[in-house]
């Protein structure tokens, strides 16, 4: 088979896959928040209400295109395609399995085995934040602006958390390369607990979780888009499938890290204490993987949802006081203790 | 004890109530308008009164009530001879009220303080210096009768339309409007 | 132009930024706007209209009878519709002399009790909607949802209820009522159980609660706050308590107060109140148990309501504070004129002095937190 075939079939995979996450996210966040609310949620369209989303998407393609008179035309229009697509690329680094043997030939899991990985992913992450402040600035609405405002702040503030926490972790596996950080958590730590990242950084793990929160506007850091403060922050003038794809980029944003969050802190593919691969054919050994991190991703995106059920919103000040006072002098301790048992230990 | 209250009122002000009544146990005085905030101020500071609280004031239109005793109708049964009732003769008595109650949260009394207002001088001197829960409401008696309220900081219509031409709870405005909302269509 | 308010609310000056918030918004209860003077996301003044739910409803008073205006009393406070019913029903009794018989006092209590908890419920849930936390909304409204049962049941409304009668009470408790209690009273402890704990204790909820527009008792009493909002500022002052009216002399309930005047002590005021109010439920509903099953529910009250010349004021604790009536009577079967004292209104009026120098999403708490009935407020 043809590598380019090969990375072709990896490329829509992986694009049919991310947006069948987002698709059932607004679905499982619609029943979970109803499950969680002692409600019923939407149980109309098919079996269990799934398929509403399609509905709503039905609804959202069909729905008049609305431009604001006084807005940008072409920033308005720009700025949902600059926030969804950053979102769709950045998977493109992150491993979704090991590998699968087919016809004797090894595929990685993986669209891209790129060598600086999460620098990638960091990278297109703050470009997510142009779309959010040329949609709020294009709209000509004071609610969007002050909702791109609370964003660009709040993105740029995280980031340096985040990205320290992650500086952490490529310091502890020595490899920015997201697939050898998987391969290296195989195995067990200190004898007795599997070799997950968590485990090496506890501190980061806590550190990037709530980076990610805040990275991926969502409560307690919704404030980009708080309803009741700012209407819908940025997306306020927006509708129908420019709204959508806004939405649609934030749900394949916590897909993207959710599975990285499993990548660097939950051992990847690996279960504990079992290595799959020895007992396992080539072909089963590859979907295992998958589902073994697919399970895993499962279980982030709905600890998203779980949270934004259960918590109150932050205030601007409270976001950035967390990010800059509390997050960033942790981020760093973490770094600095990282970096000093390593050079101990080496 | 509406008695020791009247006279504990009329111990206060002396020469200042112009008439004093009680029905059911509230304790009506009026004075007069261009005093009101001295006598507010008295009766808040007054040790054994001590009406801290104003609970509220409002505005009353007595037109109705005077066409219907200048018309020569026959009384009905429950009418008595209140301190509204006006005489036949003498000068038209002043069309408005306003009416400041008070609350003393200390003896938890009552009191309505009232002052006519003729409708050639439609001018009552503000109490927000004194309670500022006064704002609105005094907003609201401008909006409503058209009364002012020099000394007011803000004096501006509260619940009508800042273009709007009339003051809606006098007694000769219909209850249906004079049709101010076509003004209010955008050109 | 295409819209003028917009683009008038839409004036800079200096170098602060006009936000107009409302009168469609999605934190905006009803129709209140607020235009808001913002330095970034510091409030420097803010400016609240009300009026674009004024209805006239004093106006339409002086034209209707007595018995007419009770369903426009409805459309006040409509969270407790009940509270303001009985509200007008006493001041029309106050004026005619009336004495209610006690059974029909007894059922009133236990509805407006009823309605205060709804009422709370309400607040208390809105306040986490616009803090961000949507849960507890559902636990408290779900619980309300079989208030409002009990009060369909009672007359056939759930929320404009259009209860009593001047001199009474038009039937006695559904049958079924305690039964119906029975069920609705633990549910009612584990709705606000459930609530305090998903919140009171939450460390986002504190930081943005606590602190956040605290006011002063002294300026309190200046602006005339009642109710909740006042006890939250540390004075103790519930009409209840201190002018009983009605028959809640014979209650022992405690008057819960805040110590700051925050959003935290309205939260914790209303939070009390709800377990309060069962208590009193739980009282009037013992001695309601002891009377005779034929006790009279109207006092004699003649068909055509002319009260004597007159005039009257008369408040009560509503769910928001002090709500009074004040009616002057010409003879007729008509009020000369009604002035309804809602106590949210006293209380918004502050508003520009409570916000000053916080930040919006602090405003909306405060909003919310004060309980502004757009229905009561511009009447």
């Amino acid at each position: 088979m043809n590598d380019w075939v090969i990375a072709i079939i990896k490329v829509v995979f992986i694009w049919v896959w991310t947006l069948l996450v987002a698709v059932v996210m607004t679905w499982v966040e619609r029943r979970g928040a109803a499950m969680i609310q002692d409600r019923l949620g939407p149980n109309r369209a098919g079996p269990f209400g799934l398929f509403q989303p399609l509905a709503d998407g039905i609804k959202l393609f069909t729905k008049e295109d609305i431009i604001p008179a006084n807005a940008n035309r072409i920033l308005f229009i720009l700025g949902p395609i600059l926030f969804s697509l950053p979102a769709f690329s950045a998977y493109a680094v992150v491993p979704f399995g090991d590998k699968i043997v087919i016809a004797g030939k090894e595929i990685i899991l993986q669209v891209s085995d790129v060598n600086v990985g999460f620098l990638y992913v960091v990278a297109l992450g703050s470009m997510a934040v142009y779309g959010v402040i040329v949609g709020g600035w294009a709209s000509n609405n004071k609610f969007s602006i002050l909702g791109g405002l609370r964003s660009t702040a709040q993105l740029i503030s995280y980031e340096v958390p985040w990205g320290l926490a992650l500086l952490a972790a490529a310091l502890v596996y020595g490899t920015f390369s997201l697939r050898e950080i998987s391969i290296a958590q195989q195995g067990t730590f200190l004898g007795f607990l599997p070799n997950w990242g968590i485990f090496r950084q506890p501190l980061g793990f806590l550190l990037f979780i709530v980076a990610a929160y805040a990275e991926a506007n969502r409560v307690p850091f919704d404030l980009p888009e708080a309803e009741s403060e700012i209407v819908a922050g940025y997306h306020t003038e927006y509708g129908s499938m420019r709204l959508g794809l806004y939405l649609f980029g934030e749900y394949v944003n916590l897909c993207t890290l959710s599975a990285l969050m499993v990548t660097l802190y939950f051992g990847s593919w690996h279960l504990p204490y079992l290595n799959m691969e020895a007992f396992l054919g080539p072909i089963s050994y590859g979907i295992a993987s998958f589902l073994v991190f697919f399970l895993k991703v499962s279980f982030f995106l709905w600890l998203f949802v779980w949270v934004r059920w259960t918590v109150p919103r932050f205030r601007y000040d409270q976001v950035m006081g967390l990010g800059w006072k509390s997050l960033i002098p942790l981020a760093l301790a973490n770094l600095f203790v990282t970096a000093l048992a390593i050079q101990l230990t080496v | 004890m509406t008695m020791d209250l009247l006279k504990g009122v009329s111990n206060c002000l002396g020469p200042l109530v112009v008439a004093s009544g009680e029905f059911r146990g509230d304790v009506t005085v009026e004075v007069p308008k261009a005093r009101i905030a001295e006598v507010l101020a008295r009766l808040r500071d007054d040790p054994n009164l001590a009406y801290d609280f104003l609970v509220d004031l409002f505005g009353v239109d007595n037109l109705d009530l005077y066409e219907k005793a200048a018309k020569p109708k026959k009384k009905t049964e429950g009418e008595g001879d209140a301190a509204e009732e006006p005489k036949p003769a003498g000068p038209p008595p002043p069309r408005f009220e306003v009416i400041y109650l008070l609350l003393s949260l200390s003896t938890n009394r009552r009191l309505h303080v009232k002052v006519r207002v003729p409708e050639d001088d439609l001018s009552v001197p503000s109490v927000t210096g004194l309670w500022k829960a006064a704002t609105w409401p005094e907003r609201e008696v401008y909006d409503m009768f058209g009364i002012r309220f020099p000394g007011h900081p803000d004096l501006r219509r509260l619940l009508m339309w800042d273009e709007f031409p009339a003051h809606p709870l006098r007694k000769d405005y219909p209850l249906e409007g004079r049709g101010e909302e076509r003004i209010l269509r955008y050109e | 132009m295409v819209n003028e308010c917009v683009v008038n609310a839409g004036h800079s000056t200096g170098d602060y930024v006009t936000i107009n918030i409302g009168p469609s918004h999605p934190a905006m209860h009803g129709t209140l706007r607020v235009i808001a003077q913002t330095d970034g996301e510091t409030v420097v003044k803010a400016d609240p209209e009300i009026g674009y739910l004024h209805r006239g409803v004093e106006k339409l008073g002086e034209h209707l009878t007595y018995h007419q205006f009770i369903p426009i009393t409805d459309r006040l406070n409509y969270c407790s519709a009940i509270a303001n019913n009985v509200s007008y029903e006493m001041a029309v009794e106050k004026l005619m002399g009336l004495e209610v018989p006690e059974k029909a006092q007894l059922i009133r209590v236990i509805m407006t009790e009823l309605a205060r908890i709804a009422d709370h419920q309400v607040l208390v849930g809105i306040l986490g909607v616009d803090l961000g936390a949507f849960t507890p909304f559902f636990y408290l409204i779900i619980q309300r949802e079989e208030i409002y049962e009990i009060f369909e049941w009672y007359n056939g409304a759930r929320l404009t209820n259009t209860f009593g009668r001047i001199g009474g009470v038009e039937a006695d408790l559904p049958d079924d009522f305690d039964a119906r209690w029975r069920e609705l009273r633990p549910n009612l402890f584990k709705a606000i159980d459930e609530t305090d704990k998903l919140l009171t204790h939450n460390r986002i909820w504190m930081d943005r609660t606590i602190g956040v527009t605290a006011f002063s008792p002294e300026d309190a009493l200046a602006w005339g706050f009642t109710g909740p909002c006042l006890r939250a500022c540390g004075v103790k002052r519930d009409l209840r308590k201190d002018e009983p009216y009605g028959l809640y002399d014979r209650f022992t309930f405690d008057v819960p107060i805040g110590k700051n005047g925050d959003v935290f002590d309205r939260y914790m005021i209303r939070m009390k109140e709800m377990e309060e109010s069962i208590k009193i439920i739980d009282q009037a509903y013992a001695m309601y148990q002891e009377m005779a099953p034929d006790a009279p529910l109207m006092a004699k009250v003649p068909k055509v309501i002319k009260p004597p010349v007159g005039e009257v004021y008369h408040a009560t604790e509503a769910p928001n504070g002090e709500l009074g009536f004040f009616i002057k009577s010409d003879g007729s079967d008509k009020p000369y004129r009604i002035k309804i004292r809602p106590p949210c209104y006293m209380v918004y009026q502050a508003f520009p002095e409570l916000v000053k120098g916080e930040m919006i999403a602090d405003l909306i708490a405060c909003l919310s937190s004060l309980n502004v009935i757009a229905g009561e407020l511009d009447r």
